[in-house]
């Protein structure tokens, strides 16, 4: 049985139309020369890429925070569909937590991406290493990544065991697990802001408004991926998902964009109003800076993208329209890549601790390994829901002999 | 007692079995030459606190030859322990400091930090004076460049660790690869830091510097007097930082910024012992410290022995 299923699966991730495979393949080259720059970075050192003492965290970082954010967002499905029992998203849950999985993945590489002596990460394992836990928030995200990585690997396997074993899943059993998903996904991307806020250091990130900003954004970016890959499955597969479901989600991105406006505001607010000498990275990232202004045009372009989005949203009639909907979507995963990216962790050092003004920009390098690491992710991706829909649809297994209710 | 003792019996275990996985890998990659053998003594070598004598020792003695052979001098490598009753202090003469960047060149030279990459440990800012007001760092520029120092009209504020009391960069590390030590200074295990560069977010004083490149150190410069959290060589990829020249002040000698300043500007010595000038200059002299609103505590203060320093 197993070996079948192993044989199954195998052959659903080899095979594929035309479509699939000319994608995995584009993904696949960009893989490689993301590959092959990791190896000048490896053998020249960090020097390779535009990080320097003045902005010691930089493209790689950037990304590993949006991430976070990517990787979150899967509860923004579960909540619904658990706890609600909002029946329409549960042809989709799943597919939401393979992005999860396929974005802590992206995280943890680009956290090893990021370490200047990686092959040294024993160091970390409690016991035969040090782990500096709890003084060291770092440590706190190790956790939770971790654990939230097993936490929706665990989930998502468990459900395609059980379905391609023609059972219903929502078992005793796992129902705790999935309860206890929706605080972990709350729990990474608090304490990764918590790495940025613990800084008094850095004031631009030492706001206490820094976490739920995080939470707000995040779960705008993730569902706006969400709702444009559901999209394509339900053209491409057999996988039928409603346009309820897809509304549902909308209507709650539309309330999350709400939130994160509003926090950003009362952030800008305090800035502005109080214009003390913490107003300088503000205005590095805002405004510019004695002449330095490289940041504004995509601060600007990402927060009217996300006031766009938010505007076409809110509106019921709109947002049912699918081609607006897309562009929403577009808008805000642009939106919160930059706000979230470039336009928090570069200025956490612009200007520095000592008042200079690095201007950071990542180089040719940075952007290939960390298109490489997407690339990767996506394929990772891929496969997983390439394999989750064939047990699904009944393509292989028994899912189709699961009673209707379930 | 009980407690101690479960302490020492654990620290066997793990040192055996890492000199276990140290043996088994080097049997795997026999017929292995001694060069590699050390490479994999370096990989699975322990935190410096949990070192034994013996242990440390025999890492010292490698190090040594190691240097010896690859600078072609003799070095000495040490590891002297903290004094007791010492608590170091530095103090800094901001009417004096005429910006001449000797101490920088000094400290460079004298803890083999990196030429090329370039890295310096001290940061001297230049500031424009004004006459109605201190400007914030902000203002500062560090990369001043006049025929002559000083220039009219500028003042300088040199800056390098500042040893605190509350450090930032400690709390964050996410494997202790920095402390504290009992006279106040804080250290990097060179060998243990894992470059994740979260302590250099943290600090308030741009006082830690990453290795991003290989460092080069000139052979007819390397200084080979050498402490092991000190001025030894760094690596590609961890982070370094000013130790109050713990290769010399653990040995009662001045920081070579110190020695090296023309105008004596710089004052360093034991914070606890009451005749010392450092106390002297506490007790007497208006003193500050950078930053002082975040609480960090530096043992590192700034004061003006002539005049308020805005004066044009």
């Amino acid at each position: 049985m197993l070996i079948d299923a192993i044989n199954e699966i195998f052959k659903i991730v080899t095979t594929g139309n035309k479509k699939y495979k000319m994608w995995m393949g584009f993904l696949s080259v960009l893989a490689l020369i993301g590959i092959s720059f990791v190896f000048t970075q490896i053998d020249q050192g960090l020097i390779a890429t535009n990080m320097r003492d003045q902005v010691s965290w930089g493209w790689y970082i950037a990304n590993f925070t949006f991430l976070v954010g990517l990787a979150a967002a899967a509860v923004v499905l579960v909540i619904p569909y658990y706890i609600y029992n909002y029946k329409p998203i549960g042809e989709i849950v799943l597919i939401g937590e393979i992005m999860a999985v396929a974005a802590v993945s992206m995280c943890l590489m680009f956290i090893l991406l990021d370490m200047g002596s990686a092959e040294r990460f024993w160091h970390l394992i409690p016991y035969i290493g040090i782990f500096n836990w709890p003084g060291s928030i770092l440590t706190w995200d190790v956790i939770v990544l971790n654990m939230y990585l097993v936490l929706n690997l665990t989930l998502v396997i468990y459900a395609l065991a059980k379905t391609y074993a023609g059972k219903p899943y929502k078992t005793k059993f796992i129902m705790p697990l999935i309860f206890f998903s929706v605080p972990a996904a709350i729990s990474i991307h608090t304490v990764t802001a918590f790495l940025y806020l613990g800084a008094p250091a850095r004031p631009f990130w030492n706001a206490a408004i820094l976490a739920p900003r995080f939470i707000a954004s995040a779960f705008c970016s993730g569902p706006a991926f969400m709702l444009i890959v559901f999209q394509i499955i339900r053209k491409t597969t057999k996988l039928k998902i409603e346009d309820k479901a897809l509304h549902k989600v909308a209507e709650i991105v539309a309330w999350c964009m709400a939130v994160n406006l509003f926090l950003l505001g009362s952030e800008v607010f305090k800035e502005m109003y109080s214009a003390t000498a913490h107003i300088e990275p503000f205005n590095y990232l805002w405004f510019g800076l004695r002449g330095n202004d490289q940041l504004v045009p995509w601060i600007w372009t990402a927060v009217i993208a996300n006031s766009l989005a938010f505007l076409i949203l809110i509106v019921p009639s709109i947002r049912k329209n699918f081609f607006m909907l897309n562009i929403a979507c577009g808008f805000m995963f642009y939106g919160v890549y930059i706000e979230k990216g470039m336009g928090l962790i570069f200025p956490g050092f612009i200007p520095g601790t000592l008042g200079e003004i690095y201007n950071y920009m990542p180089n040719t390098l940075e952007l290939w390994i960390s298109l490489g690491v997407w690339a990767i992710g996506l394929m990772i991706f891929t496969v997983g829901a390439k394999i989750c829909i064939a047990i699904k649809t009944g393509e292989i297994g028994h899912a189709l002999e699961i009673p209707s209710d379930h | 007692m009980s407690d101690n003792k479960k302490k020492d019996n654990s620290q066997l275990t793990r040192r055996k079995f890492l000199a276990g996985l140290t043996a088994g890998a080097a049997a795997l990659t026999l017929p292995a030459v001694n060069a590699d053998a050390y490479m994999m003594e370096e990989y699975f070598r322990q935190h410096y606190k949990r070192l034994d004598k013996e242990d440390l020792n025999e890492i010292l003695t490698k190090l040594e030859e190691e240097l010896t052979f690859k600078y072609g001098k003799k070095v000495t490598a040490t590891a002297t322990p903290p004094m007791d009753d010492v608590v170091f202090g530095y103090a800094l003469d901001l009417s004096r400091c005429i910006g001449c960047r000797k101490c920088v060149y000094a400290c460079v030279k004298e803890n083999n930090l990196s030429r090329d990459p370039q890295i310096q440990w001290i940061k001297v800012l230049e500031f424009q004076k004004d006459n109605k007001k201190w400007q914030g760092l902000e203002h500062s520029n560090k990369y001043y460049n006049p025929k002559k120092v000083p220039e009219k009209g500028k003042n300088y504020v040199p800056v390098q660790c500042q040893q605190c009391e509350k450090p930032p960069c400690v709390k964050v590390c996410p494997v202790q690869a920095t402390w504290q030590e009992k006279d106040g200074i804080v250290v990097v295990d060179y060998n243990w830091c894992i470059g994740c560069r979260f302590c250099m977010a943290a600090c308030p004083y741009g006082a830690r510097n990453f290795n991003w490149g290989k460092p080069s150190i000139p052979k007819e410069e390397f200084n080979p007097n050498i402490h092991y959290l000190g001025n030894r060589p760094q690596y590609k990829g961890t982070v370094g930082k000013c130790t109050f020249c713990i290769q010399r002040s653990r040995k009662g000698r001045y920081t070579a910024c110190v020695e090296a300043c023309p105008v004596g500007a710089r004052k360093f010595g034991n914070l606890m012992d009451p005749k010392s000038e450092i106390r002297y200059i506490l007790e007497n002299m208006k003193v500050f410290r950078l930053k002082e609103e975040i609480d960090t505590k530096p043992k590192f203060f700034y004061f003006f022995s002539m005049g308020t320093g805005v004066k044009s």
